[in-house]
């Protein structure tokens, strides 16, 4: 290996460490404030990057359906409350369920969004992948969301293997790759940086920020924190830990759909793609032991280093080291872990 | 035995089976004996443990590689010639399955809950993409031509003959799964999901009561894995992979994951479920690819939001007899054996200026009290003084910051709960700490832990049958002392709470401890039953037992304790005899206010 190769590789595990960086900062999230262990979280990363491609290739993505199936659930499901508190909450239930999504299947059937820009094929992927979030909250974690984090981890998994194959239904088994958001490129003293690479970088960067900027001064981010922190007492502080949830959910939708968007352009993706991706998120999560925000994504880069420069050494064994790597994680954090953990 | 009745004949319906069905069914069957095998390790696990693993396929598949590589390759090192046969391609998977749950298990079961889950995801991950890449395993091809099993000279190459060896070996692990359950080690593994405090309280070593269930689940895979290979004569890495591993939790929890047959029925539902499916939906939608996930995740979320128990309890109560365990228990066993009892005045107890600070909060500021044998020290102050920190001091829950605990001359703070109970120091708990679903006799009887000591294997066995019966007889003793005679076959958690804590007096008495430590013994038992209460104390008393007791029934106290130490703000205010500390203004002041 020489440096050129060693640079090359450093920047593709920097550009994946971004992605993962990303999804480790939802998991950590969704697990403080819901307690849910969000494996469908690569999911949102597929869909993200397949309706984007769906539209390119002027099919409508079936991600398009399923928003409206959920609309329409949640509707049923949450009409009769709703109508007992008023008939705003009613009208607002029914405008984002009901009249929001079909706005939308009107806009993807009536244009077809082929020839669109980019960026506005961007924001309609988005507006069509991230309601699914708190639409999937709403339905499948909602209803228990008191209980114990070991059954919210098998609802997590179920919901996962239906989105796969929901995944597959829609997009079918072959991948896609969407062209690049730049076709620019900068040399630097021979090594080639790829404005797709700046592109990633700088959009994780950015929503790093924005996050964090979210939580520190917004009213909404504090009250995720203070739900994070103790559930009970944000309710009675009169934090809505439903509300939270389904915030919480939305973010971490927006989160997996725009690093679908971000990577369809470097890799081919496939229906079940994002497990593995929102797996290697996962291990950066675990090096941050499910509570850090900066130890995680500092992990998550770490996994993509370790990814890129595994698959010049070891190609196939790319996945078998990555994911070795929670083991001296788990090592190094039972042995730092003293206290007997009692149950919920 | 009604329920006999009803295994007898599934037992006969199944030995018929394969005369009268074709071979398709037969086939089916063969793989609803392997799934069922892996997913009652799951039961174990999951259901009764309160653990889980998505990666149990991974297991299965090192059953399956290990026979398969060393009864197929070509050239086997000289010191692995032995191993070269189906038996020792058997005994090679299940000490390497050992070796890797060991570790998997030590690694992520001090951690919380979610570790081992997602240790198994990752693991079962791993493991598939080796099976796959590793060339002397064949790679994503596999290995074929694995030679079949033989039985006593008979080769087994049809379905037909391999079903008898599947059942036979579920069934029999199932048998050794019931065993293990209603035994001194089952409770101790029911116990988990009462939290780990209580179960360390009655001297279960929790963590390896963990690593056991984990280990044994991972054996059964394993086996599992080696009867596929010597069916199919072919492994590849497809089955082992980590949604087969998702499958298999979902056959448990669907079939029920806190009863062995639950295992049964989910392993069946979910098989025909995927052949039916497998076949319609694909023709529904037009396009290949497995389908079924999407139902399989939609009916598991269903079932976790409907009925976690899954479906074996609502197919038990269609058939009464199987609903009712049969009481293993006769009350004949002889006494088990007692730790000798100090003298009366001995000292037994001795805190010494314990603190305990969380953080900047102060929740024990130099306390101190002593307990001799044959005393009764109450413990009082008003709600928040200190006195459950305290308790979890003395009883080894919580380290002391800075100051000594000393139990019968030897310093014991710092150590485990475990080790404490051990040296003869029981409790009960404020907030009720009983396993609601079994019955009063088993909840008493796990006190009696640390008296028995046959371990898993002779569980499995029944081999401790002797030991057993004596612990229950023990534990029976006690319900009948402390006035429960009437409710020992009824489940803990249909008692009234007041009821609930006499059960909790009981577990502690069966640990034969010198010292006892009630927290709030009296709190929801009505006027007759402080009075019964009060009287076995009193008798307890006589025979030399220590007794420390946090209380705030006044009447309850007074009338009953040797001396009072009252505490508040995590200090103590005042010590003496009942009347002294009544008329001491500091108390008065703390429990009425004081005068400005």
């Amino acid at each position: 290996m020489d440096l050129q190769i060693a640079l090359l590789l450093g920047q593709d595990g920097i550009v994946n460490g971004a992605i993962y960086a990303l999804l480790a900062l939802a998991l950590v999230l969704v697990f403080a404030v819901t307690r849910v262990i969000f494996i469908p979280q690569g999911e949102f990363v597929a869909y993200g990057a397949l309706t984007l491609a769906s539209f390119q290739t002027g099919q409508t993505p079936g991600t398009l359906w399923l928003l409206l199936a959920f609309g329409v659930a949640v509707t049923l499901i949450d009409a009769p409350a709703s109508l007992r508190i008023g008939k705003g909450r009613f009208m607002r239930l029914l405008g984002w369920q009901i009249v929001y999504p079909f706005v939308i299947t009107v806009l993807v059937l009536g244009t077809g969004a082929k020839d669109w820009p980019m960026l506005l094929q961007v924001v309609l992927a988005l507006a069509i992948v991230v309601p699914l979030g708190p639409q999937l909250y709403r339905l499948a974690y909602q209803p228990i969301a008191e209980a114990p984090v070991l059954v919210l981890l098998i609802v997590s998994v179920a919901v996962h293997l239906a989105l796969v194959g929901l995944g597959l239904l829609f997009f079918g088994a072959e991948g896609s790759r969407t062209p690049a958001f730049s076709e620019t490129s900068i040399d630097i003293g021979g090594l080639t940086i790829t404005g797709q690479s700046l592109w990633v970088v700088g959009a994780s960067a950015l929503l790093i920020v924005a996050l964090y900027f979210f939580f520190e001064k917004s009213l909404y981010g504090k009250a995720l924190r203070a739900t994070a922190v103790n559930r009970a007492g944000a309710r009675l502080m009169g934090i809505s830990t439903t509300l939270a949830g389904k915030l919480t959910f939305l973010l971490a939708a927006a989160i997996g759909a725009l690093s679908g968007v971000l990577i369809a352009p470097i890799t081919t993706v496939y229906y079940d793609t994002g497990f593995l991706i929102g797996l290697k998120g996962f291990v950066g999560a675990i090096v941050g032991g499910l509570a850090s925000y900066p130890v995680a994504a500092a992990g998550a880069v770490l996994v993509g280093l370790l990814e890129s420069f595994s698959s010049f050494w070891a190609s196939a064994f790319k996945e078998v080291i990555v994911f070795t790597l929670i083991i001296p994680v788990l090592v190094w954090r039972s042995l730092t872990t003293h206290h007997v953990e009692e149950d919920e | 035995m009604k329920s006999r009745a009803i295994v007898a004949v599934f037992v006969v319906l199944l030995a018929l089976a394969p005369l009268a069905l074709p071979e398709f069914y037969v086939t089916l069957l063969n793989y609803i004996g392997l799934y069922a095998l892996v997913a009652l390790g799951l039961v174990l696990l999951t259901g009764i443990g309160g653990l889980t693993s998505f990666g149990q396929a991974a297991f299965v598949g090192m059953g399956a590689y290990a026979t398969a590589w060393l009864t197929t390759a070509a050239n086997l090192p000289a010191w692995l010639a032995p191993l070269a046969n189906p038996w020792g391609g058997l005994l090679a998977g299940l000490v390497l399955t050992a070796l890797v749950a060991l570790l998997l298990g030590a690694l992520t079961l001090r951690l919380s809950g979610h570790y081992l889950p997602l240790g198994t995801i990752a693991w079962g991950i791993s493991i598939y993409f080796l099976f796959g890449n590793l060339e002397f395993l064949g790679g994503h091809t596999g290995i074929g031509s694995i030679p079949p099993l033989s039985l006593a000279g008979l080769e087994l190459r049809d379905g037909r003959q391999f079903y008898f060896l599947i059942w036979v070996v579920l069934l029999a692990a199932v048998w050794l799964t019931r065993n293990l359950l209603d035994s001194r080690s089952g409770r101790a593994i029911r116990a988990l999901k009462g939290g780990v405090v209580m179960a360390e309280a009655m001297g279960v070593d929790t963590g390896r009561a963990k690593i056991v269930i984990f280990l044994i689940a991972a054996l059964f895979a394993c086996v599992s894995g080696w009867l596929y290979a010597h069916l199919q004569r072919f492994v590849n890495p497809t089955p082992f992979g980590l949604h087969v591993g998702i499958e298999y939790l979902f056959m448990a929890v669907i079939g029920g994951a806190a009863h062995v047959w639950g295992a049964l029925v989910g392993a069946t539902l979910i098989t025909v479920l995927k052949q039916w499916l497998q076949d319609l939906l694909p023709q529904l939608f037009g396009a290949t690819g497995n389908f079924e996930v999407i139902a399989f995740g939609l009916l598991m979320i269903f079932v976790l939001h409907r009925a976690r128990e899954g479906l074996w309890p609502w197919l038990a109560r269609l058939v009464p007899a199987a609903a009712s365990r049969p009481a293993s228990a006769d009350f004949r066993g002889e006494s088990l054996g007692r730790r000798p009892v100090p003298a009366v005045g001995t000292p037994l107890l001795e805190v010494k200026d314990a603190v305990k600070k969380f953080g900047g909060l102060v929740a024990n500021d130099r306390m101190s009290l002593s307990v001799s044998a044959g005393e009764i020290l109450a413990l009082i102050g008003p709600n928040g003084a200190g006195k459950s920190t305290l308790f979890n001091l003395i009883t080894g829950v919580d380290p002391p910051t800075s100051g000594a605990v000393q139990f019968l001359g030897q310093r014991v703070d710092g150590q485990s709960s475990r080790v404490i109970a051990r040296k003869g120091m029981s409790r009960t708990f404020q907030h009720v700490r009983l396993l609601p679903a079994m019955s009063v006799l088993e909840n008493v009887a796990l006190g009696a832990h640390m008296r028995g000591r046959q371990g898993v294997p002779a569980a499995m066995l029944h081999l401790e049958r002797n030991e057993e019966s004596r612990l229950l007889a023990e534990a029976a003793r006690q319900c009948e002392r402390v006035g429960l005679a009437d409710h020992i076959h009824d489940a803990a958690g249909s008692l009234p709470l007041g009821k609930q804590r006499i059960v909790e007096i009981a577990r502690a008495l069966a640990a034969d401890p010198c010292l006892l430590l009630l927290d709030e013994p009296a709190a929801g038992l009505r006027f007759l039953e402080k009075q019964s209460l009060a009287e076995l104390l009193r008798l307890l008393r006589a025979e030399g037992m220590g007794i420390l007791l946090v209380e705030h029934d006044m009447e309850f106290v007074m009338d009953l304790a040797d001396r009072v130490v009252v505490m508040e703000f995590g200090k103590k205010i005042a010590e003496g005899l009942p009347r002294e500390v009544q008329s001491n203004p500091a108390v008065i002041e703390a429990y009425l206010g004081g005068v400005d």
